[in-house]
């Protein structure tokens, strides 16, 4: 048996993207291109290597460090990285007693020029929810395990600024150098749900 | 009287979701449509008057309870550029509806009446002060979580001028004020007995009172 003839017709929720792209589109209020422009942008030059190579630079730079700390927004554009939800970015250090977590529960802010756009649980409801209410049971949950001596602070994004983690740096990497550290340093672990 | 429209985006604290559901190597975008979704909104509300971020998160935030919990983020996107779009004259209901094959449901209307700014003013608090979140319930759009609403926290760092997003939503006054991440302890926050758990949240001035 073959779909091949029989093509899957469009869902309720394309029929109505089409719908008002096409209307947009013929009146001329999208301009010929933007879509895959977008596309392109999110899908290739924005994502969180960005982030990662912040916090491999901050790791072997202490003096970077420092101003990442102070200005993060600054700090981050001196690596070439700015742009939409990225005018005032604040970046939070995780140390042995204290660790950070970002959410946001009105909508999805995130640091898009660092980590691109958001994973879809960042976006939906059961994580906007819980984080500011159970973080401890939560962070276990999603396979960040910390002990109950460790502090949490949880970032709800709500204003203007856009929250970056700088996680520690692993034990046993004292001999990689910046790139080798940045390809160890993942997503989650910017978002704070977990550890390296 | 105008009632209050605490909306259904306001999720901080609301149980019953329950598991976080992660997915391994996920992709930006799921499908296509969903990037279409998204671009849209930025093509077009350059043409809409008026138009913000406030506007477009509030457009979202009057979306039908139902529909906001069962759809997904980019569909958000979709309907609030939808709304945004007929409230804005760039198409019709009938034409969207034509041309979608059917209903193609929109936010529900505004309800916020005349906004009045909050009269500008310098930042009134410090790190270290300790500060009460008012207890609003505005008609229209506010950054204002429900969860901390009555609640003290401390200021814990001054985040420079932003306009006002009651007003910019509703508004063609632009209001910049004063902006605060406000600690609370998280215990205090839900009457539990959770330990070593801070809530750290963006507030602007005028959403905030001496405790």
């Amino acid at each position: 048996m073959t779909t091949e003839h029989h093509p899957i017709p469009p869902s309720p929720v394309e029929r109505r993207v089409a719908a008002l792209e096409e209307l947009l589109t013929e009146k001329g209020y999208v301009p010929e291109g933007f879509i895959e422009e977008f596309t392109r942008t999110y899908e290739s030059d924005v994502g969180p290597m960005n982030g990662a190579k912040v916090v491999a630079r901050a790791w072997v730079d202490p003096d970077y460090k420092q101003r990442l700390l102070e200005d993060g927004t600054n700090a981050i554009g001196e690596l070439g990285f700015g742009g939409p939800e990225g005018h005032h970015i604040v970046v939070v250090e995780n140390t042995p007693d204290v660790h950070n977590v970002v959410v946001c529960t009105l909508c999805s802010c995130y640091p898009w020029p660092v980590l691109g756009l958001p994973p879809r649980w960042y976006k939906d409801p059961p994580y906007r929810a819980r984080m500011v209410r159970e973080p401890r049971v939560l962070l276990q949950e999603m396979g960040c395990d910390l002990t109950d001596d460790v502090d949490i602070r949880v970032w709800d994004s709500s204003a203007e600024a856009r929250y970056l983690v700088l996680p520690e740096r692993p034990q046993g990497s004292e001999g990689l150098d910046e790139d080798q550290l940045a390809a160890l340093v993942t997503r989650d672990s910017m978002i704070g749900v977990g550890r390296l | 009287m105008m009632p209050g429209v605490d909306g259904i985006h306001d999720l901080g604290g609301k149980q019953g979701f329950g598991p976080v559901e992660m997915e391994t190597d996920e992709p930006v975008f799921h499908a296509d449509w969903e990037t279409r979704a998204m671009a849209l909104p930025y093509g077009a509300l350059a043409h809409v008057p008026n138009a913000s971020t406030s506007m477009f998160r509030h457009a979202i935030e009057r979306m039908q309870p139902a529909h906001y919990l069962t759809s997904s983020y980019y569909e958000h996107w979709l309907t609030a550029a939808a709304t945004l779009a007929v409230e804005g004259g760039l198409v019709s209901r009938e034409e969207i509806d034509e041309r979608a094959g059917g209903t193609f449901p929109i936010a529900q209307p505004v309800r916020a009446g005349d906004v009045h700014a909050p009269p500008p003013h310098a930042a009134r608090f410090h790190v270290g002060d300790r500060v009460r979140i008012r207890n609003l319930h505005p008609p229209g759009h506010t950054r204002c979580p429900a969860y901390i609403r009555g609640h003290v926290g401390v200021v814990t760092r001054l985040d420079g001028e932003w306009n006002v997003p009651d007003v910019e939503a509703h508004s063609t006054e632009r209001i910049p004020e004063a902006t605060y991440s406000v600690r609370f302890d998280a215990a205090e926050l839900w009457g539990d007995e959770q330990t070593g758990v801070t809530v750290n949240v963006d507030l602007w001035d005028s959403y905030l009172d001496p405790p």
